[in-house]
């Protein structure tokens, strides 16, 4: 049997497959924040696991890495905070959020 | 195993399958308002069961009092959202 | 025993992850993403980083969470002609070896991890005590990598700044979101007179027990921006306008006294952000209290979103 620091580092190659393939292949804009945030959290669980087996003097888990952790989740939900509020200024302005580049042009937004 | 133990086993068991009967009643059910009866019911049931079977294993009255608190928020949660639900339900279709 | 149980959360983690990608609905995929982040609470209390579940399950998939569940609800018109976009499938396929290729390396990279595992928790162990808190990951974020902590806070306030420029400019100014409405003797209203109370207290200790124990101020100050939301969205209260002159002062006020503490160090300690032996703990609690607030009003703003209506 695995030990628990390969299984969730497997685990987590998986999870950035998965969310790099989601990133590439779904087209709403949406998809492609919830994709970014699965390979993030890939990654933050690969680093939780080189964490893991760092673990020495008391403690289950080596806290540098881990407290690395705290600050890139936070950074990371303020990059997909950043990005919905994007997405939802570009839908007011075109009715549409479209990333296809040969999409038909918007149209002209109403003088406000 | 001394009695404490039994009733840790019994009760999370009992619990556990309160989960499973909430889960198997929240795939079959056939619309949303019987889903969530099914949820509300079995998941406070269930989690009070599952508190309730850790009680004797904490150390400290903090402990137990911190898990009764999780408890006691969880069934405000689920109470409260499963009425926003419903709400939701019944304006969209007005005959359910 | 253990082993299994972990092996059946990885499993279920990655077959949620996978639902993630397929399912047909936005809005679906959203809720699975909440759910995804919980279980990931309980992968990171699996892996002993309480501190990182407690971060995850209050920011990952809770603010975030709530986030895009907001956000599809309103982009819920524009779904179906996006989803006439999905590529064909030679791009289709060229995805899947790209990713199959990362997971691949990653898992061999996973697999020849150095053994030992290098650390640095000794290290850590042997300068907690200079810190003067009991807590590993706070005295990291508080003292050994605290330009770290500095620029994390800074980068929030960035992210605020980026959402509320792009407020239309003749609402410049205004109040965040729409203003919400809700029968008074509705549920909603009812649990958002309830709750928040309860949920201070609780964001306070997880904030208070930091020093010593997992919990810590970004964990706390999400809990209490949650209850504002909540306040917000039964309609009790209403987001300010973001012109006003306290409010902007209440949100640069943590990273100004973390920057002023910071500077002190260069006079007292020799050094940005060290702290003069005896007065560690002090000084770090001093910069904890002062970040919470601005801290829960950021996390607050940066989920109420971009402004919408003139402050008048």
């Amino acid at each position: 049997m695995m030990d628990t620091a390969t299984l969730f580092g497997l685990c987590a190659a998986a999870l950035v497959g998965l969310g790099l393939y989601a990133f590439i292949v779904n087209p709403q804009p949406l998809r492609k924040i919830i994709a970014f945030n699965v390979i993030g959290s890939g990654v933050f669980v690969l680093v939780g696991a080189v964490a893991y087996r760092g673990g020495a003097a008391g403690w289950g888990g080596d806290p540098v890495p881990q407290a690395l952790l705290i600050t890139g989740l936070v950074v990371a939900f303020c990059a997909s905070a950043l990005a919905i509020a994007l997405l939802q200024r570009l839908a007011r302005e075109a009715e549409s959020v479209t990333l296809a580049s040969d999409a038909p042009a918007a149209p002209p937004a109403t003088p406000e | 195993m001394n009695l404490a133990d039994l009733f840790t086993v019994a009760a999370v068991c009992a619990g556990a399958f309160f989960f499973l009967a909430g889960s198997v009643g929240l795939l079959r059910f056939p619309d949303a308002l019987t889903r969530l009866h099914a949820l509300t019911k079995a998941d406070n049931l269930g989690l009070g069961l599952v508190v309730l079977g850790l009680l004797p294993r904490v150390d400290g009255v903090l402990g137990g009092l911190k898990l009764v608190v999780i408890w006691l928020l969880a069934l405000l949660a689920s109470a409260a959202a499963s009425q926003l639900i419903a709400r939701a339900v019944k304006r969209s279709e007005p005959g359910a | 025993m253990s082993e299994a149980l972990n092996a059946g959360l990885a499993l279920f983690v990655l077959a949620l992850a996978a639902w993630m990608v397929v399912a047909r609905d936005t809005f679906a995929a959203v809720v699975g993403f909440v759910a995804y982040g919980l279980l990931l609470t309980l992968v990171w209390v699996q892996l002993h980083g309480v501190d990182v579940a407690l971060t995850e399950g209050a920011i990952g998939g809770g603010l975030t969470g709530a986030m895009l569940v907001a956000a599809a609800a309103r982009l819920r018109r524009t779904e179906a002609a996006a989803r006439a976009e999905r590529p064909g499938w030679p791009t289709r396929a060229a995805a899947a070896l790209l990713a199959g290729g990362v997971t691949a390396a990653l898992a061999v990279a996973v697999l020849a991890l150095p053994v030992p595992a290098p650390s640095l928790a000794p290290e850590t162990a042997a300068n907690m005590g200079a810190t003067g808190v009991g807590n590993p990951i706070t005295g990291v974020l508080l003292a050994f990598r605290a330009v770290d902590t500095l620029l994390e806070t800074t980068v929030v306030l960035l992210a605020l700044i980026g959402v509320w420029s792009l407020a239309p400019d003749r609402v410049w100014g205004g109040r965040p979101g729409p203003r919400h409405r809700a029968d008074p003797n509705e549920t909603l209203a009812y649990l958002a007179r309830v709750l928040p109370p309860i949920g201070l207290v609780v964001g306070v200790y997880i904030f208070w027990v930091g020093a010593d124990l997992p919990g810590g101020k970004f964990q706390g100050a999400s809990i209490i921006a949650a209850m504002w939301l909540l306040a917000v969205m039964a309609g009790l209260s209403d987001a300010p306008p973001i012109s006003r002159g306290w409010l902007r002062l209440a949100l640069v006020g943590g990273p100004l006294v973390f920057i002023a503490i910071g500077a002190a160090g260069v006079a007292t300690a020799g050094a940005f952000l060290a702290y003069p032996d005896g007065l560690a703990k002090l000084l770090i609690k001093a910069i904890e209290w002062a970040l919470l607030p601005s801290l829960a009003l950021t996390l607050a703003l940066i989920l109420a979103g971009v402004p919408e209506r003139p402050a008048r």
